[in-house]
Formats: structure tokens, sequence, C-alpha cells
């Protein structure tokens, strides 16, 4: 190399980092999203955050489910090696490192930012709030409770595409017939855990919903209407026969290829669709919920931040949690999730037609908390067992609905 | 004794008790004291950090009512034997065979030992692929015309221990085999010309000379063994993930899911102190067998 191009390669360098030099701090986040579409959105979010601050975005991605995850987020938060933001899910999974005084407070960045009104529903924000105080930023909207489905399969089993879980039951002998797998289901206990919300809304609508997962109601868990969600599930359990995946995004793909009728997924999996270059509406459909009033549950993604030693760590944490709440960081991350955004006054004309439709039901007010936010993480973790035994066995429905009913009452 | 003798007795050899001392602090420390902080905290509600919150015995309640919990013993009791068994059945008749002054024993040695190289979680995923009818075993062997062959064990509740179980042994008998091979190596030469002189069949003098000779390396082949099975749970993470449904899952995956998963210590604590408990009323026995065995000598 010449001495000249070296001397220019120098001065390149330097241009390139003297704005940055003054307060430049590299933020290691970590985060779980790893499949296609979900890698797209995190590139979004980092390329915005570094445009807007100048600080840099390293990247700790954790391969595997949330499952995976977040042992290792919460050990390194504990062991006192915290990264400087991390995903978590909003709800209980965090409550206990806010009490023990682990996790940043956001309170004035909160005020600042005016979030009690731009945070639409609010209970996105209530669920990052701990007497009073502010402990995250929400990031999107997920609602798991999707059905999402492939013409092409029905198509070519010669039966007519479901729009509901009842129809997919009618189609499933032809697909079936026609070496098509109904539903497409990986075989994990958080994905099976799904079915049975979705069912439980299905059947009973939000109200049965409350009653189940915030109030443990005995005679509603023990009555009729849960009876006939188990067996459903029995029905599901049929259905879902050969598809012999584990992880969602290959079960998604099977809807992808065409080699299974339906998955009932949370909304993340529209990332795949995106990637794969299908188109909404004729490609594949999406349904919110199992038919029935459409409910969008406002679980989802937010981003916590360990307390750091660091003072110029903490300010960047902090313009890091502005970020998220910006309009322009909502639209591209979440056009490419697949997710909706977390406050109504943005502009997602972008959006194709299955996000239109949860922004729709959004809108009108059609939520229900999610479950991460009205049980804790050992029920939760107890149910997801008791699915992927009921989903690997034959275990009798009336079995379930008994240890279904006795975890839920267990939790209060 | 007399009390004046005491202090004498404990300054006796000091250098070598002062050298001692870090070992025995260690010992006291991470290993006892370790055991028992787990074990107090076992009778607590603590969620996902620890709280002296005590709930008396409701965490075992739950544990011992738990069907993940039975079936996870269940489990590792069936590959504990199994996996003891056959591993150092296979890895005495590999020894054995090596032992006859074979060509290319080196090359052998190294095939055999190859795989313990490996960890637990690349041996998982590699069977993954084997097994896997798409793509494995059963693919070969439809290829070969045989159209009706199913081969599926991960996806079979019934057959999934068995997966396990080769994985677990294609890992492990080569260790066994070499140290096997150590031992009947130390027999002593004039042992297999006397039984040849009195016309004994060479599998009668490996069954009742060499083998009850090497008890010693028997032993040592048995706690490396046995303690590989009790921590078992690497190889189940990277082959069946406790799949199918619960079908394989093993008490050391219980008590990480309990402990980070459901953010439950009181649980996890629980299911280890029972995991210690097992271990010691296995080891303890026979540690007392041993010992005072020698102690007649």
């Amino acid at each position: 190399m010449t001495h000249s191009t070296m001397r220019r390669l120098l001065a390149g360098a330097a241009m390139f980092c003297t704005p940055m030099m003054a307060h430049a701090t590299d933020l290691e986040i970590t985060h779980w999203w790893t499949s296609g579409g979900e890698a797209a959105a995190v590139k979004e979010l980092a390329r915005e955050f570094e445009a807007k601050t100048g600080h840099t975005w390293v990247d700790g991605a954790i391969a595997g489910s949330g499952d995976v995850a977040r042992p290792v987020i919460v050990s390194r938060i504990l062991g006192g090696d915290p990264m400087a933001a991390t995903q978590l899910n909003h709800g209980q999974q965090a409550r206990e490192l806010i009490e023990a005084g682990l996790l940043l407070d956001l309170t004035d960045i909160a005020e600042k930012g005016k979030w009690r009104e731009i945070v639409k529903p609010a209970s996105l924000l209530d669920a990052c709030t701990v007497d009073g105080r502010v402990y995250c930023a929400p990031l999107n909207i997920h609602s798991p409770q999707w059905m999402w489905t492939s013409p092409a399969a029905f198509e070519a089993a010669g039966a007519t595409p479901a729009t509901n879980w009842e129809e997919l039951k009618a189609a499933a002998p032809k697909l079936r017939e026609a070496g098509k797998v109904p539903l497409a289901l990986g075989m994990q206990g958080w994905q099976q855990s799904y079915l049975v919300s979705g069912l439980i809304i299905a059947k009973g609508g939000k109200d049965a919903f409350y009653k189940a997962y915030r109030d443990a109601d005995a005679d509603l868990l023990s009555g009729e209407m849960i009876t006939q969600v188990f067996g459903e599930l029995a029905i599901a359990r049929d259905l879902s026969k050969g598809g012999n995946v584990q992880d969602w995004n290959l079960a998604t793909a099977k809807i992808i290829n065409g080699e299974a009728g339906a998955q009932v997924m949370g909304d993340w999996a529209q990332g795949e669709f995106a990637v794969a270059g299908k188109v909404a509406g004729s490609d594949y459909n999406c349904f919110i919920g199992m038919g029935g009033d459409p409910v969008i549950s406002t679980g989802g993604d937010a981003f916590y931040f360990p307390v750091n030693k660091d003072a110029a760590i903490t300010e960047a944490q902090k313009e890091l949690a502005k970020v998220i709440l910006s309009p322009e960081a909502q639209v591209a991350f979440n056009l490419k999730k697949g997710s909706l955004p977390v406050r109504g006054d943005v502009d997602l004309a972008a959006a194709n037609d299955c996000m239109k439709k949860g922004l729709e039901t959004l809108a009108a007010g059609n939520v229900i908390d999610s479950t991460e936010q009205l049980i804790s993480p050992d029920a939760t973790g107890q149910i997801n067992d008791l699915m992927s035994e009921f989903f690997g066995s034959d275990m009798a429905p009336a079995d379930a609905q008994a240890r279904f009913a006795e975890i839920l009452t267990g939790d209060k | 004794m007399s009390g004046r003798d005491r202090p004498a007795q404990l300054l006796r050899n000091l250098p070598a008790k002062l050298a001692a001392l870090p070992m025995i602090l260690t010992a006291l420390v991470v290993f006892i004291g370790c055991s028992l902080w787990t074990v107090v905290h076992s009778f607590t509600k603590s969620r996902l950090l620890p709280k002296l919150d005590f709930v008396g015995l409701d965490q075992y309640d739950r544990l011992w009512s738990t069907p993940r919990w039975l079936v996870s013993i269940e489990n590792l009791a069936i590959y504990g034997i199994c996996a003891l068994i056959l591993s150092l059945v296979l890895g005495f008749v590999l020894a054995a065979l090596l032992d006859q002054k074979i060509r290319f024993e080196d090359g052998f040695r190294t095939i055999i030992l190859y795989p313990y190289a490996l960890s637990f979680i690349v041996t998982g995923l590699v069977w993954q692929w084997i097994l896997n009818p798409d793509f494995g075993i059963q693919n070969i062997v439809r290829g070969l015309g045989f159209e009706s062959f199913v081969f599926d064990p991960l996806h079979n509740p019934d057959q999934v221990l068995f997966a396990l179980l080769i994985a677990g042994l294609w890992q492990g008998t080569g260790l066994v085999t070499v140290i096997l091979l150590a031992g009947l190596r130390g027999i002593d030469e004039d042992i297999w010309k006397a039984a040849r002189v009195d016309g004994i069949p060479a599998w009668k003098t490996y069954l009742r000379v060499v083998i009850p000779m090497m008890r010693p390396v028997f032993a040592t082949c048995l706690v490396l063994v046995s303690a590989g099975i009790v921590k078992l749970y690497d190889l189940v993470v990277a082959l069946t993930n406790g799949g199918p449904g619960i079908a394989s899952e093993t008490p050391a995956k219980y008590v990480y899911d309990s402990m980070f998963n459901k953010q439950n210590l009181g649980q996890g604590f629980a299911a280890s102190t029972m995991m210690l408990l097992t271990v010691l009323i296995i080891i303890v026995p026979w540690a007392m067998f041993e010992f005072r065995g020698k102690r007649r000598d």
C-alpha cells in the first residue's frame, strides 16, 4: 500500500470518527430476534439509534427462543455483568429485578417524552410501571392469537380455504388426503399454549379470558366451556400429527411452501412471510384469533435497561429509550417485524393487509392483556410443560383440564 | 488423653495443616456450604431471587406431584441402568478385542476414543441428523428398497430414550474402553501363561481371573460413568429438548428450567436437593463398604 493511500484512509477514518469521539458509547443490547424477519427489524432499530445518537449498537443476539435467552439475560443482570439494554416481554418477567433495584428508572424520560399520552393502549405502559415509576420502554405490540393459512394448500387439496377454526376442522380430511398437514404446529410448549388462550377467546370471548387467566375462576375453569376448549385441543393434536417440527419459523415455512393448511402463531410470523417475499391476501391469509370477534392481545416486547455504574452508559441508555419511542423507529422497526407500533399517532401507510387488520382492531379498542401480564412466569412455564405433555402423548382432555385449572388457581 | 495435650496435637505438623487449609476451606465453603445453602432455600418460596421466606415442605409437595418430575426420575433410572451396564460391557468387549495384539491398534483406539473428544452438544446435533427420518437412517434404508422401514425414535415417546442411549454410548464408551484397556495391560503376562498351561479357555480367564483383578479400574469407570449419568443434561437439550412431549425430560433439566425459565428458585432447589439425596443414597453405602474393606486389609 502506498504512502498516500494509507494517509487517505487514515484521514477518512478520522473524519468518520471525530464527530462521534466526543460522546460515543458502545451499548451492548441483547435480544432473541434471530429469525429472518426479526433480524431485519433489529437492523432498522440499530440504524435508527446509531444515526440519531452517534452511539454504537453492539448487537448481542442470543439464538433460540425467549426460553433460551431469558435465563442468560437474567443471570447476567443478577451476576453483575449487565448489558446496556435488553429485550424482555413486559409483564411479570422483570418484576423482581425491578424490586431488587437492578433496572434503570426511566420515569424522567417517560415524563419528558409524555409517554403516558402517546402510548396506546395505556396498559402497555402500566406493564412497565411499578409503584408509579417507569422501568421499561415498550417497543411493539405482539398479539399471539393469529391464524395464518396457506390458500395454495387448500387449493391443492380441493378444499374451501378456511377463515376460522371450525372451517379448518372441516377441511382437514381433504388436506390429509392431499398429503398436507392441516395444522402446522411447532412441538414446543409455548407455541401450543397459544392455542389454549386462542381457543378460550374464540369460545368465551374477553370475559372468559380474564376470568381464566386473571381471576382463576374455579367455576369457569372446571366448567363446560373449558371442557370444550380441551376437546378442541385434542382435535388440534390430531390435526398437527406428522408435522415433526420444533421451531415456529419452520412451521411457518410449511405454510409458506404450501405444505400445511394453517398455523396458529403470533403476528411475528408475518416477518417470515415478508422475508419470503409473500403477499398478504393472495399468498397467505391472516385471521385475528381463531374466528369470532377479533381481539388483539397487547403483549409485546419492551426494552429494559439494567443499572450501570458508568455514567456515560446511563446517558446513552436514556437516549436509546427515547429512540425506541420515536415515531421513526416505531415505523421502521414494526414494518419489518410485522408487529404493531405502541403509539397510536404514527402513520403506517406502508402496512400490509394483515397489519391493517391489527391496527383497526387496536384502534377500535378491542384489546386484552397478554397472558404474561396476568400470570407469573412460573405458571406460564407449568402450562407450557402441560401442553408439551398433552401434545406429546395421548393424555385425556379432562385430565389436562384439571391440571390447567390447578396451575392457574395455584398461581393466585 | 488429657486436656493439656490437645493444643500440642493441633499444632503438630503445622506446615502440612496450613498447606491443607485452602483445600479444607474450599471443601467446607464451596461444597458443603453451598449445598447447605441450597437445601435451606429449598424450603422457601424464592422466585427469581433467593429469599428466606419459609413455606415448609410445599416445594417438595409440588415436586412430587408434578408429572414432569416423575417422568424425569423414571427416565434417569432407565437411562442410568442401561447406560451403566452397556457402557461397561461394550467398553470391556472392545478393550478385550483391542488387547488381542491386533494390527493398527493405535488407529482403532483413536477411532473409538474420538467421539469422546466431541461435546454432548455436538453429539446431540450429529445424532439428530442421523436419526431424522427424512435425512438419516430411515431415509437410507428406504433408499435401499425397504419402503416400509420405519425408524424414527426422536418422534416416538416410547423409543426416544433409546435414541439418547445410542448417542450417549457412542460418545462415552470410548473412554471406558481406553481405561479398561490400560487395566488389561496392567495384568501380568504370567497369569495368562499360567492359565494357558492349565488349559483354561480365554473367555473364562477373562471372566474368572482378569475381571476380578481389575476391580479398581472398574470402580474408576463406574464413578466416571455414573457422574455423567446423573448430570445428563446437554445431550438431552441438543438431541430432543425433552421431547416428544415430556418423554425424555431429565432431573437436571427440570432444575434448570425451574430456576431460570419459570423463575422459581425454590422449586429448582427442591429438585436439586432431591438429586443430591439420590447421589448420597447411592454413594454413602458404597463408600462405607469400600473404606471398611480397606481398613480390614
